[in-house]
């Protein structure tokens, strides 16, 4: 019963949002789809709520045996603590006088810029994978490095200098065999979705009951 | 003028007698003349009554734009399309209203009966179609078009004929999809049944799959933990699934080796599925006291925090392998770099084609789109997902064979064929 009643469950829920697909009616479409929309929403918020207790209690743990990286956990309980005390009591936007309440400051200030941050370390990595990748060691490395020098010297205006015939050259790659491949990938994973989700409508494969 | 003969016309019987009772002739005219204002102040209410009612119905017009409504096929009965004529020709305005080029136009609709209209939404002319939804289909509906010229004020079109939306069974112009999911469904359960009848399938090899042993050991016998990460989106995505399948395998291997397993989550959902699959795998092990909920734990479901936060445990707990499986956006590259820096064996997997670049620069092996979803069946050998990659397969076929015969049909100009798959 411990697992039939959530396999039945599982089988309906994955069934109902593909009827509502292809019937049109007002009630299906309602029950079937936007219902179950609105509890996922419910399910998930109380999964948030797991989420947090199982970051502060590893944390904690981490603080109180003194493990390696402790006050790094310490940090994460204290930004926590301030975020969410300033979101649950304190107001967000802007103050009538033009400052911000503390909600939106640490989120404009601090929150903001150390994202920008992580996003803009992109570039370099970029760099080191790219050197990485383009060593010429075979054939194929050969191939790639070629193509990536075209790429890149037709989308500068330098390419056009070096030989007119670059950026077109650089855009027919771009249009047909780089398509081509992304699209064979496309097709593949699109049918391998698929399958998979035969396979967990059906009650093939179950890990939403912790059996892979 | 005399007291018996009015303005109206209307001539009192005892007018032209005389010698009559005078007294009753008065009263008598008296009366008619009552009745006849009476009938006088009713015509003129029902003549008052009958212009508001024709303002109603035929509101006057500033210009005529062929106005159609239509109910929308194929839907739940919420809805209707309202068409106009774009042509140039159609739209005369008043003389000295000035238009700018493809000017916003007021969609108003009132249900039938009244009086006022209400703004539906707002599109330009050029559109030539606006789609009203969220409409009662008891309710029948008339539209006009509102412009406002720059000179100021509003000019109205001609109001349409009424229309109710009307609901449908089926959604006709979805038949392709359902041949799609029938023929997918059929084939893979075909195979399925195939594989339970003891029919051999074949399945070739992943070199991302047959590494996860090998990686597994290289940490047992370094005697350093192994870090999975199972994307950054929820259950409800295919690739997650996948990943959580990988994980059952890995945590198996870890139990039966002893080696410590990590795993880092950005979503609350996908943390509570990973952790039973964990603790499953080290019961089915023998090794259940091995297993502790830490192991499993959620990070943040910020990207770019979530990815700080892993690339900080791989820099100060070096694991020997890194698992980079499922849904991954922008923080692919931030993962698998610092994994590649710090020397770790490196197997990842994901649908996402922008990130694939990323993951085959960055890591040892990558599985590609569809073999992430073969990982299940691959590890697993279970006849039944065997015959469902198989189905999934001569689907592929079906597949690229529609799309010669497509290619070759739209070749020589016969686009039935090719249509079919795009809009019925």
């Amino acid at each position: 019963m411990k697992r039939q009643v959530p396999i039945m469950l599982a089988i309906t829920a994955s069934f109902l949002p593909v009827i509502a697909f292809f019937f049109p009616n007002a009630w299906i479409n309602e029950w079937f789809n936007r219902k179950l929309d609105e509890w996922m929403v419910i399910i998930a918020s109380f999964a948030f709520l797991l989420g947090i207790v199982s970051m502060v209690q590893v944390n904690l743990h981490k603080v109180r045996r003194r493990q390696k990286g402790w006050i790094f956990s310490v940090i994460i309980l204290v930004s926590f603590a301030i975020m969410a005390s300033c979101g649950l009591f304190g107001a967000q936007g802007e103050r009538e006088n033009g400052t911000l309440y503390p909600f939106t400051w640490i989120f404009q200030f601090i929150y903001a810029p150390m994202q920008a941050t992580m996003f803009s370390l992109l570039a370099f990595y970029v760099a080191s994978a790219s050197y990485r990748a383009f060593r010429v060691k075979n054939m194929e490395a050969s191939l790639l490095l070629i193509g990536a020098l075209i790429i890149m010297f037709g989308r500068i205006p330098f390419g056009a200098l070096i030989h007119p015939v670059v950026p077109d050259l650089a855009e027919w790659i771009m249009r047909f065999p780089n398509a081509a491949a992304q699209r064979g990938i496309i097709i593949g994973a699109a049918l391998g979705a698929a399958s998979m989700s035969i396979r967990v409508m059906v009650g093939i494969e179950r890990p939403y009951l912790g059996k892979s | 003028m005399s007291a018996n003969s009015i303005s109206s016309g209307v001539v009192c019987p005892g007018g032209r007698g005389s010698g009559g009772n005078t007294a009753g002739i008065v009263r008598a005219c008296t009366m008619r003349l009552n009745l006849s204002l009476a009938c006088a102040i009713l015509a003129g209410a029902l003549l008052l009554a009958g212009a508001v009612v024709s303002e109603v119905i035929a509101a006057p017009r500033d210009f005529r734009l062929d106005l159609a409504v239509q109910d929308r096929p194929s839907d739940d009965g919420s809805s209707l399309i309202l068409s106009w004529s774009t042509d140039p020709a159609v739209l005369t305005l008043p003389t000295g209203v000035v238009l700018e080029d493809d000017p916003q136009i007021f969609i108003e609709r009132k249900t039938e009966g009244a009086v006022d209209f209400l703004e539906a939404g707002r599109t330009t002319i050029s559109a030539g179609r606006f789609q009203d939804i969220e409409l009662d289909s008891r309710e029948s509906y008339v539209y006009r078009i509102g412009l406002q010229p720059a000179t100021g004020g509003m000019v109205y079109s001609e109001v349409s004929m009424a229309a109710s939306p009307k609901g449908n069974l089926f959604r006709t112009q979805r038949v392709n999809a359902l041949v799609a999911v029938l023929m997918m469904g059929g084939l893979v359960i075909a195979y399925i049944m195939a594989a339970r009848r003891g029919a051999k399938l074949f399945i070739r090899r992943i070199s991302g799959l047959d590494q996860i042993k090998e990686a597994v050991g290289r940490a047992t016998e370094m005697g350093r933990k192994i870090l999975f990460v199972p994307g950054i989106v929820s259950v409800s995505e295919p690739q997650t699934l996948a990943a959580l399948g990988i994980l059952g395998y890995v945590a198996k291997l870890t139990a039966q080796y002893g080696t410590q397993l990590e795993v880092p989550n950005a979503d609350p959902l996908t943390m509570a599925s990973a952790r039973e699959i964990v603790k499953q795998s080290y019961m089915e092990a023998g090794a259940p006291e091995a297993f502790h909920e830490d192991m499993v734990r959620y990070i943040t479901q910020d990207q770019f925090a979530y990815a700080g936060s892993v690339s900080g445990i791989m820099v100060r707990d070096k694991p020997a392998a890194i698992f980079l499986l499922g849904w991954f956006a922008a923080e692919s590259l931030l993962l698998s770099e610092t994994g590649q820096s710090i020397g770790a064996i490196q197997i990842a997997g994901t649908a996402q084609v922008t990130q694939l670049p990323f993951f085959v620069a960055a890591c040892d092996y990558t599985m590609l789109g569809e073999e992430l979803f073969a990982a299940s069946a691959y590890l697993s050998k279970d006849p039944l997902i065997l015959g469902s990659i198989k189905g999934q397969d001569a689907m592929k076929i079906a597949i690229l064979a529609a799309i010669v015969i497509g290619v070759v049909m739209a070749t020589v100009g016969a686009d039935g064929f090719v249509n079919w798959f795009t809009a019925l």
